[in-house]
Protein backbone atom coordinates (compact mmCIF):
# COMPACT_ATOMS: atom_id res chain seq x y z
CA UNK A 1 0.00 0.00 0.00
CA UNK A 2 1.42 3.67 -0.92
CA UNK A 3 1.83 6.07 1.41
CA UNK A 4 2.07 9.61 1.41
CA UNK A 5 3.27 12.60 3.78
CA UNK A 6 1.56 15.56 4.30
CA UNK A 7 1.91 18.12 7.61
CA UNK A 8 5.10 15.65 8.19
CA UNK A 9 3.38 12.55 8.62
CA UNK A 10 3.16 9.76 6.41
CA UNK A 11 -0.36 8.01 5.81
CA UNK A 12 -1.44 5.28 3.65
CA UNK A 13 -3.23 6.19 0.85
CA UNK A 14 -4.51 3.98 -2.64
CA UNK A 15 -3.45 4.06 -6.07
CA UNK A 16 -4.87 7.16 -7.11
CA UNK A 17 -3.78 9.32 -3.94
CA UNK A 18 -7.18 8.97 -1.84
CA UNK A 19 -6.84 8.14 1.93
CA UNK A 20 -7.52 4.88 3.15
CA UNK A 21 -7.83 5.70 7.06
CA UNK A 22 -9.84 9.06 6.78
CA UNK A 23 -9.15 9.10 11.07
CA UNK A 24 -5.38 9.92 10.16
CA UNK A 25 -6.59 13.45 8.50
CA UNK A 26 -6.05 16.98 9.70
CA UNK A 27 -7.25 20.04 8.42
CA UNK A 28 -4.13 20.62 7.46
CA UNK A 29 -3.49 18.01 5.47
CA UNK A 30 -6.52 18.97 3.53
CA UNK A 31 -4.96 22.04 2.96
CA UNK A 32 -2.18 20.62 1.47
CA UNK A 33 -3.54 17.97 -0.43
CA UNK A 34 -6.00 21.23 -2.05
CA UNK A 35 -2.50 22.57 -3.42
CA UNK A 36 -1.28 19.24 -5.03
CA UNK A 37 -4.96 19.12 -6.63
CA UNK A 38 -4.83 23.09 -7.86
CA UNK A 39 -6.57 25.00 -5.06
CA UNK A 40 -4.32 27.41 -3.28
CA UNK A 41 -6.79 28.64 -1.43
CA UNK A 42 -9.62 27.04 0.42
CA UNK A 43 -12.61 29.54 0.87
CA UNK A 44 -15.43 28.94 3.37
CA UNK A 45 -17.43 27.27 0.54
CA UNK A 46 -14.69 24.88 0.36
CA UNK A 47 -14.67 23.37 4.17
CA UNK A 48 -18.52 23.47 3.69
CA UNK A 49 -18.38 20.75 0.95
CA UNK A 50 -14.91 19.09 2.82
CA UNK A 51 -16.82 19.26 6.19
CA UNK A 52 -19.81 17.94 4.56
CA UNK A 53 -18.30 14.72 2.94
CA UNK A 54 -16.58 13.83 6.12
CA UNK A 55 -20.03 14.01 7.98
CA UNK A 56 -21.52 11.82 5.04
CA UNK A 57 -18.34 8.87 4.71
CA UNK A 58 -18.90 8.83 8.50
CA UNK A 59 -22.70 8.23 8.10
CA UNK A 60 -23.06 6.17 5.23
CA UNK A 61 -19.34 4.54 4.57
CA UNK A 62 -19.14 5.93 1.57
CA UNK A 63 -18.57 9.79 -0.06
CA UNK A 64 -21.80 11.10 -2.01
CA UNK A 65 -21.53 11.90 -5.62
CA UNK A 66 -21.79 15.44 -7.41
CA UNK A 67 -25.57 14.87 -7.57
CA UNK A 68 -26.16 13.84 -4.12
CA UNK A 69 -23.33 16.37 -2.97
CA UNK A 70 -25.87 19.38 -5.13
CA UNK A 71 -29.05 17.87 -3.62
CA UNK A 72 -27.66 18.06 0.02
CA UNK A 73 -24.76 20.12 0.47
CA UNK A 74 -26.40 23.29 0.11
CA UNK A 75 -23.91 23.95 -2.63
CA UNK A 76 -25.04 23.54 -6.16
CA UNK A 77 -23.44 21.21 -8.81
CA UNK A 78 -22.96 24.54 -10.91
CA UNK A 79 -21.04 26.17 -7.77
CA UNK A 80 -19.48 22.75 -6.91
CA UNK A 81 -17.57 22.18 -10.54
CA UNK A 82 -16.41 26.31 -9.81
CA UNK A 83 -15.29 25.27 -6.35
CA UNK A 84 -13.34 22.11 -7.58
CA UNK A 85 -12.62 22.07 -11.41
CA UNK A 86 -12.11 18.85 -11.98
CA UNK A 87 -14.48 17.04 -10.37
CA UNK A 88 -15.88 17.95 -6.87
CA UNK A 89 -16.86 14.28 -5.90
CA UNK A 90 -13.18 13.25 -6.27
CA UNK A 91 -11.15 16.20 -5.77
CA UNK A 92 -13.26 16.79 -2.57
CA UNK A 93 -13.08 13.36 -1.13
CA UNK A 94 -9.47 13.54 -1.68
CA UNK A 95 -8.88 16.91 0.09
CA UNK A 96 -11.03 15.29 2.86
CA UNK A 97 -9.44 12.37 2.98
CA UNK A 98 -12.03 9.81 2.72
CA UNK A 99 -11.34 6.73 -0.15
CA UNK A 100 -12.83 7.73 -3.32
CA UNK A 101 -16.56 7.64 -3.52
CA UNK A 102 -18.30 4.33 -4.95
CA UNK A 103 -20.51 5.62 -7.20
CA UNK A 104 -22.69 3.88 -9.28
CA UNK A 105 -22.63 1.04 -11.11
CA UNK B 1 -57.74 -13.33 7.26
CA UNK B 2 -53.74 -14.03 7.16
CA UNK B 3 -50.96 -11.61 6.52
CA UNK B 4 -51.65 -8.98 3.45
CA UNK B 5 -48.41 -7.91 1.72
CA UNK B 6 -48.85 -4.60 -0.61
CA UNK B 7 -46.02 -4.81 -3.67
CA UNK B 8 -45.49 -1.26 -5.21
CA UNK B 9 -45.62 -1.15 -8.96
CA UNK B 10 -46.03 -3.69 -11.32
CA UNK B 11 -43.35 -4.04 -13.41
CA UNK B 12 -40.53 -6.38 -13.47
CA UNK B 13 -39.31 -6.57 -10.17
CA UNK B 14 -42.90 -6.36 -8.66
CA UNK B 15 -44.74 -8.91 -11.05
CA UNK B 16 -42.25 -11.27 -10.38
CA UNK B 17 -42.29 -10.99 -6.68
CA UNK B 18 -46.35 -10.96 -6.69
CA UNK B 19 -46.08 -14.38 -8.99
CA UNK B 20 -43.38 -16.04 -7.02
CA UNK B 21 -44.83 -15.09 -3.54
CA UNK B 22 -48.48 -16.21 -5.00
CA UNK B 23 -47.03 -19.63 -5.87
CA UNK B 24 -45.23 -20.11 -2.59
CA UNK B 25 -48.06 -19.22 -0.25
CA UNK B 26 -51.47 -20.23 -0.04
CA UNK B 27 -54.76 -17.50 -0.07
CA UNK B 28 -55.92 -18.11 2.68
CA UNK B 29 -52.09 -17.87 4.45
CA UNK B 30 -51.61 -14.70 2.32
CA UNK B 31 -53.07 -12.07 0.76
CA UNK B 32 -51.45 -10.36 -2.29
CA UNK B 33 -52.13 -6.73 -3.42
CA UNK B 34 -49.96 -5.41 -6.46
CA UNK B 35 -50.65 -0.91 -6.84
CA UNK B 36 -49.60 0.31 -10.39
CA UNK B 37 -50.20 3.55 -11.99
CA UNK B 38 -51.10 2.38 -15.90
CA UNK B 39 -51.70 -0.74 -17.31
CA UNK B 40 -49.17 -0.79 -19.82
CA UNK B 41 -45.62 -3.41 -19.04
CA UNK B 42 -43.37 -2.35 -21.01
CA UNK B 43 -40.41 -4.93 -22.16
CA UNK B 44 -37.78 -2.16 -21.33
CA UNK B 45 -35.16 -4.42 -22.93
CA UNK B 46 -36.74 -3.51 -26.45
CA UNK B 47 -36.24 -0.15 -26.11
CA UNK B 48 -33.08 -0.37 -27.14
CA UNK B 49 -33.99 -1.47 -31.01
CA UNK B 50 -37.03 0.39 -31.40
CA UNK B 51 -35.06 3.34 -33.51
CA UNK B 52 -33.49 1.78 -35.39
CA UNK B 53 -36.69 -0.07 -36.54
CA UNK B 54 -35.49 -3.58 -35.13
CA UNK B 55 -38.60 -3.75 -32.53
CA UNK B 56 -42.11 -2.29 -33.24
CA UNK B 57 -43.01 -0.41 -29.88
CA UNK B 58 -46.86 -2.33 -30.36
CA UNK B 59 -44.90 -5.21 -29.48
CA UNK B 60 -43.56 -4.14 -26.46
CA UNK B 61 -46.27 -3.84 -24.52
CA UNK B 62 -48.42 -5.74 -22.50
CA UNK B 63 -51.59 -5.47 -19.78
CA UNK B 64 -49.88 -5.34 -16.47
CA UNK B 65 -52.67 -6.93 -14.64
CA UNK B 66 -52.86 -9.68 -17.29
CA UNK B 67 -49.05 -10.54 -15.74
CA UNK B 68 -50.11 -11.48 -12.74
CA UNK B 69 -51.10 -15.03 -11.42
CA UNK B 70 -55.04 -15.60 -10.20
CA UNK B 71 -54.96 -15.01 -6.23
CA UNK B 72 -53.30 -11.01 -6.80
CA UNK B 73 -55.48 -8.12 -6.26
CA UNK B 74 -54.23 -5.78 -8.82
CA UNK B 75 -54.94 -1.81 -7.56
CA UNK B 76 -54.91 0.42 -10.46
CA UNK B 77 -53.91 4.08 -8.74
CA UNK B 78 -51.25 6.47 -7.82
CA UNK B 79 -49.79 6.40 -4.96
CA UNK B 80 -50.25 9.46 -2.82
CA UNK B 81 -47.46 8.44 -0.22
CA UNK B 82 -46.70 5.79 2.25
CA UNK B 83 -47.13 6.68 6.12
CA UNK B 84 -44.44 3.77 7.36
CA UNK B 85 -45.50 3.96 11.33
CA UNK B 86 -49.11 3.70 10.05
CA UNK B 87 -48.19 0.99 7.65
CA UNK B 88 -50.60 2.36 5.13
CA UNK B 89 -50.13 3.50 1.57
CA UNK B 90 -52.49 6.34 0.81
CA UNK B 91 -53.91 6.95 -3.06
CA UNK B 92 -53.96 10.23 -5.24
CA UNK B 93 -57.84 9.62 -5.20
CA UNK B 94 -58.12 9.23 -2.00
CA UNK B 95 -58.33 5.43 -0.26
CA UNK B 96 -55.78 3.73 1.32
CA UNK B 97 -54.45 0.61 1.82
CA UNK B 98 -52.85 -1.15 5.08
CA UNK B 99 -50.23 -3.64 4.96
CA UNK B 100 -48.19 -6.45 6.66
CA UNK B 101 -45.14 -6.83 4.78
CA UNK B 102 -44.69 -3.40 1.90
CA UNK B 103 -42.44 -4.26 -1.20
CA UNK B 104 -41.21 -0.95 -2.89
CA UNK B 105 -41.10 -1.84 -6.69
CA UNK B 106 -42.00 1.33 -8.40
CA UNK B 107 -38.92 1.43 -10.23
CA UNK B 108 -36.76 4.40 -11.86
CA UNK B 109 -38.40 7.45 -13.18
CA UNK B 110 -36.48 9.64 -16.06
CA UNK B 111 -36.08 13.37 -15.07
CA UNK B 112 -34.76 14.98 -18.45
CA UNK B 113 -36.68 18.35 -16.81
CA UNK B 114 -33.78 18.21 -14.10
CA UNK B 115 -30.99 19.37 -16.97
CA UNK B 116 -30.91 22.69 -17.78
CA UNK B 117 -32.04 22.75 -21.82
CA UNK B 118 -32.28 19.38 -22.01
CA UNK B 119 -36.66 19.36 -22.35
CA UNK B 120 -35.90 23.23 -24.64
CA UNK B 121 -35.31 23.74 -27.87
CA UNK B 122 -34.56 21.07 -30.09
CA UNK B 123 -36.16 18.25 -27.56
CA UNK B 124 -37.98 15.77 -29.68
CA UNK B 125 -36.32 17.46 -33.07
CA UNK B 126 -32.37 17.02 -32.16
CA UNK B 127 -32.58 15.62 -28.93
CA UNK B 128 -33.94 12.83 -27.64
CA UNK B 129 -33.93 9.65 -25.06
CA UNK B 130 -35.04 6.41 -26.17
CA UNK B 131 -34.79 5.15 -22.56
CA UNK B 132 -39.18 5.97 -22.74
CA UNK B 133 -41.45 4.51 -25.75
CA UNK B 134 -42.29 8.01 -26.89
CA UNK B 135 -38.90 8.97 -27.05
CA UNK B 136 -37.51 5.87 -28.64
CA UNK B 137 -40.31 5.99 -31.80
CA UNK B 138 -39.45 9.81 -31.84
CA UNK B 139 -35.62 8.71 -32.70
CA UNK B 140 -36.23 6.13 -34.89
CA UNK B 141 -38.07 8.54 -36.76
CA UNK B 142 -35.42 11.04 -36.50
CA UNK B 143 -32.73 8.83 -37.32
CA UNK B 144 -34.61 7.28 -40.30
CA UNK B 145 -34.76 11.13 -41.71
CA UNK B 146 -30.89 11.43 -40.85
CA UNK B 147 -28.64 11.78 -43.70
CA UNK B 148 -25.13 12.58 -42.25
CA UNK B 149 -23.57 14.92 -39.11
CA UNK B 150 -22.75 14.27 -35.64
CA UNK B 151 -24.48 11.93 -33.16
CA UNK B 152 -23.70 12.28 -30.23
CA UNK B 153 -24.68 9.31 -27.39
CA UNK B 154 -25.14 10.58 -23.47
CA UNK B 155 -25.30 9.63 -20.07
CA UNK B 156 -25.88 12.62 -17.99
CA UNK B 157 -24.90 11.39 -14.31
CA UNK B 158 -25.19 7.92 -12.62
CA UNK B 159 -27.24 6.20 -11.42
CA UNK B 160 -29.15 5.35 -14.76
CA UNK B 161 -31.02 2.22 -15.51
CA UNK B 162 -28.71 -0.43 -17.62
CA UNK B 163 -26.08 0.86 -17.81
CA UNK B 164 -25.04 -0.80 -20.52
CA UNK B 165 -27.55 0.36 -23.08
CA UNK B 166 -26.00 3.72 -24.01
CA UNK B 167 -23.11 1.62 -25.27
CA UNK B 168 -25.35 -0.96 -27.33
CA UNK B 169 -27.18 2.14 -29.08
CA UNK B 170 -23.89 3.63 -29.87
CA UNK B 171 -22.35 -0.05 -31.21
CA UNK B 172 -26.11 -0.49 -33.15
CA UNK B 173 -25.74 2.98 -34.17
CA UNK B 174 -22.66 2.43 -35.93
CA UNK B 175 -24.25 -1.00 -37.66
CA UNK B 176 -27.29 1.34 -38.48
CA UNK B 177 -25.41 3.86 -40.40
CA UNK B 178 -23.24 1.25 -42.28
CA UNK B 179 -26.25 -0.68 -43.25
CA UNK B 180 -27.37 2.50 -44.61
CA UNK B 181 -23.99 3.14 -46.41
CA UNK B 182 -23.57 6.58 -45.12
CA UNK B 183 -21.08 5.51 -41.94
CA UNK B 184 -18.61 7.77 -43.66
CA UNK B 185 -20.90 10.61 -43.43
CA UNK B 186 -21.37 10.32 -39.57
CA UNK B 187 -19.52 11.28 -36.84
CA UNK B 188 -20.11 9.17 -33.58
CA UNK B 189 -19.92 10.74 -29.94
CA UNK B 190 -19.98 8.71 -26.84
CA UNK B 191 -20.29 10.88 -23.98
CA UNK B 192 -20.02 9.72 -20.26
CA UNK B 193 -19.84 11.02 -16.45
CA UNK B 194 -17.42 8.16 -15.82
CA UNK B 195 -13.44 7.74 -16.38
CA UNK B 196 -13.60 5.21 -19.05
CA UNK B 197 -16.60 2.98 -21.21
CA UNK B 198 -17.81 1.25 -18.07
CA UNK B 199 -17.11 1.40 -14.41
CA UNK B 200 -15.60 -1.27 -13.75
CA UNK B 201 -11.62 -1.58 -15.21
CA UNK B 202 -11.25 -5.05 -17.46
CA UNK B 203 -14.92 -3.94 -19.00
CA UNK B 204 -14.11 -0.64 -19.62
CA UNK B 205 -11.32 -2.00 -21.14
CA UNK B 206 -13.13 -4.75 -22.98
CA UNK B 207 -15.66 -1.97 -24.40
CA UNK B 208 -13.35 1.37 -24.66
CA UNK B 209 -11.82 -1.22 -27.50
CA UNK B 210 -15.16 -1.63 -29.14
CA UNK B 211 -16.13 1.92 -29.30
CA UNK B 212 -12.63 2.50 -30.70
CA UNK B 213 -13.15 0.01 -33.29
CA UNK B 214 -16.60 1.14 -34.28
CA UNK B 215 -14.97 4.65 -34.41
CA UNK B 216 -16.59 6.03 -32.00
CA UNK B 217 -15.02 8.48 -30.16
CA UNK B 218 -15.32 8.18 -26.61
CA UNK B 219 -15.23 11.29 -24.10
CA UNK B 220 -14.95 11.21 -20.05
CA UNK B 221 -15.94 12.42 -16.90
CA UNK B 222 -17.98 14.15 -19.27
CA UNK B 223 -20.97 14.96 -16.50
CA UNK B 224 -23.92 17.37 -18.31
CA UNK B 225 -24.61 20.57 -17.10
CA UNK B 226 -26.49 22.09 -20.12
CA UNK B 227 -28.34 21.01 -23.84
CA UNK B 228 -28.38 23.86 -25.84
CA UNK B 229 -30.46 22.39 -28.46
CA UNK B 230 -30.39 25.32 -30.83
CA UNK B 231 -27.09 25.63 -31.05
CA UNK B 232 -26.35 22.06 -30.59
CA UNK B 233 -24.65 21.68 -28.32
CA UNK B 234 -23.78 19.77 -25.11
CA UNK B 235 -21.29 21.25 -22.17
CA UNK B 236 -20.69 19.71 -19.05
CA UNK B 237 -20.35 21.00 -15.68
CA UNK B 238 -16.45 21.75 -16.06
CA UNK B 239 -17.80 23.60 -19.62
CA UNK B 240 -16.64 21.20 -21.97
CA UNK B 241 -18.82 20.97 -25.14
CA UNK B 242 -19.51 18.32 -27.67
CA UNK B 243 -21.48 19.42 -30.51
CA UNK B 244 -24.39 17.66 -32.13
CA UNK B 245 -26.46 17.26 -35.02
CA UNK B 246 -28.58 14.60 -33.26
CA UNK B 247 -28.20 14.14 -29.58
CA UNK B 248 -29.02 10.60 -27.83
CA UNK B 249 -28.84 11.73 -23.87
CA UNK B 250 -29.83 9.20 -21.04
CA UNK B 251 -31.57 11.73 -18.82
CA UNK B 252 -31.20 11.93 -14.77
CA UNK B 253 -33.03 9.07 -12.95
CA UNK B 254 -34.17 8.73 -9.58
CA UNK B 255 -36.87 7.10 -7.61
CA UNK B 256 -40.82 7.16 -7.93
CA UNK B 257 -42.43 10.67 -6.72
CA UNK B 258 -44.47 9.16 -3.96
CA UNK B 259 -41.31 8.13 -2.28
CA UNK B 260 -39.64 11.66 -1.67
CA UNK B 261 -43.63 12.74 -0.23
CA UNK B 262 -43.26 9.35 1.92
CA UNK B 263 -40.43 10.73 5.24
CA UNK B 264 -38.16 7.93 6.15
CA UNK B 265 -38.62 5.72 2.76
CA UNK B 266 -36.09 7.11 0.20
CA UNK B 267 -32.49 8.50 -0.15
CA UNK B 268 -31.69 11.91 -1.70
CA UNK B 269 -32.67 10.34 -5.09
CA UNK B 270 -35.82 8.68 -4.09
CA UNK B 271 -34.11 5.55 -4.05
CA UNK B 272 -34.90 3.42 -0.93
CA UNK B 273 -31.73 2.20 1.22
CA UNK B 274 -32.43 -1.32 2.02
CA UNK B 275 -29.55 -3.45 3.27
CA UNK B 276 -27.75 -4.61 0.12
CA UNK B 277 -27.72 -8.23 1.04
CA UNK B 278 -30.87 -9.13 2.77
CA UNK B 279 -33.11 -5.71 0.98
CA UNK B 280 -35.03 -4.97 4.35
CA UNK B 281 -35.34 -1.24 5.15
CA UNK B 282 -33.11 -1.39 8.80
CA UNK B 283 -35.55 0.88 10.86
CA UNK B 284 -38.77 -0.63 9.30
CA UNK B 285 -38.15 -4.51 9.28
CA UNK B 286 -41.64 -4.76 7.50
CA UNK B 287 -40.57 -2.67 4.26
CA UNK B 288 -38.39 -4.27 1.36
CA UNK B 289 -37.59 -2.95 -1.70
CA UNK B 290 -36.20 -4.20 -5.15
CA UNK B 291 -35.09 -3.83 -8.90
CA UNK B 292 -34.37 -0.72 -9.74
CA UNK B 293 -36.23 1.54 -7.03
CA UNK B 294 -33.82 0.10 -4.47
CA UNK B 295 -30.58 1.98 -3.42
CA UNK B 296 -27.87 -0.08 -3.83
CA UNK B 297 -24.83 -0.59 -5.52
CA UNK B 298 -25.84 -2.71 -7.71
CA UNK B 299 -27.02 -2.33 -11.50
CA UNK B 300 -30.59 -1.10 -12.12
CA UNK B 301 -31.08 -3.98 -14.40
CA UNK B 302 -34.01 -6.66 -14.85
CA UNK B 303 -31.35 -9.87 -14.24
CA UNK B 304 -30.68 -7.80 -10.86
CA UNK B 305 -34.11 -7.40 -9.65
CA UNK B 306 -34.13 -11.76 -11.22
CA UNK B 307 -31.73 -12.73 -8.52
CA UNK B 308 -32.67 -10.43 -5.69
CA UNK B 309 -36.34 -11.45 -6.51
CA UNK B 310 -35.27 -15.33 -4.69
CA UNK B 311 -33.63 -12.94 -1.71
CA UNK B 312 -36.27 -11.49 -1.32
CA UNK B 313 -39.08 -13.90 -1.28
CA UNK B 314 -36.94 -15.85 0.80
CA UNK B 315 -36.64 -13.29 3.32
CA UNK B 316 -40.14 -12.00 3.01
CA UNK B 317 -41.09 -15.96 4.35
CA UNK B 318 -38.59 -15.79 7.29
CA UNK B 319 -40.00 -12.52 8.59
CA UNK B 320 -43.37 -13.40 8.40
CA UNK B 321 -41.92 -16.62 10.49
CA UNK B 322 -40.09 -14.27 12.99
CA UNK B 323 -36.56 -16.44 12.02
CA UNK B 324 -33.54 -14.18 10.78
CA UNK B 325 -32.91 -12.66 7.41
CA UNK B 326 -31.25 -14.87 4.31
CA UNK B 327 -27.98 -12.14 3.71
CA UNK B 328 -26.90 -13.70 0.57
CA UNK B 329 -27.70 -11.09 -2.31
CA UNK B 330 -24.51 -10.54 -3.66
CA UNK B 331 -25.12 -7.85 -6.22
CA UNK B 332 -25.49 -10.43 -9.14
CA UNK B 333 -26.02 -8.54 -12.59
CA UNK B 334 -25.55 -10.38 -15.85
CA UNK B 335 -26.30 -8.56 -19.49
CA UNK B 336 -25.92 -9.28 -22.63
CA UNK B 337 -24.53 -6.14 -24.34
CA UNK B 338 -25.92 -6.11 -27.79
CA UNK B 339 -22.76 -5.20 -30.53
CA UNK B 340 -24.38 -5.00 -33.67
CA UNK B 341 -23.85 -7.55 -36.85
CA UNK B 342 -26.17 -9.72 -34.92
CA UNK B 343 -23.54 -10.20 -32.47
CA UNK B 344 -23.69 -9.60 -28.70
CA UNK B 345 -20.94 -10.48 -25.41
CA UNK B 346 -22.39 -11.42 -22.16
CA UNK B 347 -20.95 -9.69 -18.73
CA UNK B 348 -21.58 -11.61 -15.34
CA UNK B 349 -20.61 -9.52 -12.19
CA UNK B 350 -21.67 -8.80 -8.52
CA UNK B 351 -20.78 -6.44 -5.45
CA UNK B 352 -17.07 -7.85 -5.51
CA UNK B 353 -16.60 -9.07 -8.57
CA UNK B 354 -15.90 -6.87 -11.80
CA UNK B 355 -16.51 -8.68 -15.01
CA UNK B 356 -14.49 -10.88 -16.05
CA UNK B 357 -13.82 -13.06 -19.23
CA UNK B 358 -14.68 -17.09 -19.09
CA UNK B 359 -17.62 -18.80 -19.87
CA UNK B 360 -21.09 -18.72 -18.31
CA UNK B 361 -22.75 -19.73 -15.77
CA UNK B 362 -19.68 -22.51 -16.17
CA UNK B 363 -16.68 -23.56 -17.55
CA UNK B 364 -19.05 -24.70 -20.86
CA UNK B 365 -21.21 -22.31 -21.33
CA UNK B 366 -21.91 -18.68 -23.12
CA UNK B 367 -18.60 -17.13 -23.61
CA UNK B 368 -18.12 -14.05 -21.43
CA UNK B 369 -16.70 -10.59 -22.08
CA UNK B 370 -16.22 -11.66 -26.04
CA UNK B 371 -18.46 -11.18 -29.00
CA UNK B 372 -20.35 -13.85 -30.21
CA UNK B 373 -23.62 -14.99 -32.33
CA UNK B 374 -25.04 -17.46 -29.53
CA UNK B 375 -24.83 -14.17 -26.97
CA UNK B 376 -26.58 -12.33 -29.47
CA UNK B 377 -29.52 -14.81 -29.66
CA UNK B 378 -29.70 -14.92 -26.03
CA UNK B 379 -30.49 -11.86 -26.04
CA UNK B 380 -33.45 -12.37 -28.51
CA UNK B 381 -34.70 -15.39 -26.72
CA UNK B 382 -34.71 -13.59 -23.74
CA UNK B 383 -37.70 -11.46 -24.66
CA UNK B 384 -39.92 -15.49 -24.33
CA UNK B 385 -38.19 -15.78 -21.23
CA UNK B 386 -39.07 -12.41 -19.94
CA UNK B 387 -42.57 -12.99 -20.00
CA UNK B 388 -43.13 -16.69 -19.98
CA UNK B 389 -40.76 -17.78 -17.85
CA UNK B 390 -39.07 -14.84 -15.66
CA UNK B 391 -42.20 -12.44 -14.48
CA UNK B 392 -44.35 -15.71 -14.07
CA UNK B 393 -42.01 -16.13 -11.56
CA UNK B 394 -40.56 -19.21 -12.66
CA UNK B 395 -36.89 -20.46 -11.92
CA UNK B 396 -34.56 -20.62 -15.50
CA UNK B 397 -33.27 -23.92 -14.89
CA UNK B 398 -29.17 -24.20 -14.20
CA UNK B 399 -29.39 -19.41 -13.41
CA UNK B 400 -29.21 -18.93 -9.57
CA UNK B 401 -29.27 -16.28 -7.79
CA UNK B 402 -25.35 -15.89 -6.70
CA UNK B 403 -22.84 -15.12 -9.21
CA UNK B 404 -21.36 -18.19 -10.14
CA UNK B 405 -17.34 -18.55 -10.05
CA UNK B 406 -16.93 -21.77 -12.28
CA UNK B 407 -16.13 -20.41 -15.85
CA UNK B 408 -14.07 -17.36 -14.96
CA UNK B 409 -11.17 -15.65 -15.14
CA UNK B 410 -9.21 -13.95 -12.73
CA UNK B 411 -6.24 -12.27 -13.71
CA UNK B 412 -4.41 -8.86 -12.38
CA UNK B 413 -5.94 -5.76 -12.76
CA UNK B 414 -3.02 -4.33 -14.30
CA UNK B 415 -2.27 -7.28 -16.74
CA UNK B 416 -0.79 -5.93 -19.86
CA UNK B 417 -2.03 -9.56 -21.55
CA UNK B 418 -5.12 -9.39 -21.96
CA UNK B 419 -6.79 -8.31 -25.36
CA UNK B 420 -8.73 -4.81 -25.22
Amino acid sequence: MPTATYDGTAVPVDDEGFFTEPERWTEAMGEQIAKECGIDTLTDRHWTVIRFMREQYAAKGTGPTVRVLGKTSGVSVKELYQLFPKGPAKTAAKIAGIPKPRGCI
Amino acid sequence: MGTHIVILGSGTAGTMTANRLRRAYDESELRITVVDQDDSHVYQPGLLFVPFGLAQQHALVRSRPHQLHDGIDYRRARIDRVDLDARTVYFAVGGWVAYDVLVVATGARLLPEETEGLTGPGWGESVFTFYDLPGAVGLHEALERFEGGRVVVDVADMPVKCPVAPLEFAFLADWYFQRRGIRDRVELTYATPLDGAFTKPVAARTLGGLLKRKGVELVTEFTLGEVDGKGGRLVSYDEREVGFDLAVVVPLHGGAEYVERSPGLGDELGFVPVDPHTLQLPDHPEVFAIGDAAGLSASKAGSVAHFEGEVLVRNIGRFLAGEPLDGSFDGHANCFVETGFHKALLIDFNYDTEPLPGHFPGPVGLPLMKESHAAHLGKLAFEWLYWHSLLPGREMPGIGSAMPERGKIHFPASSENFPA
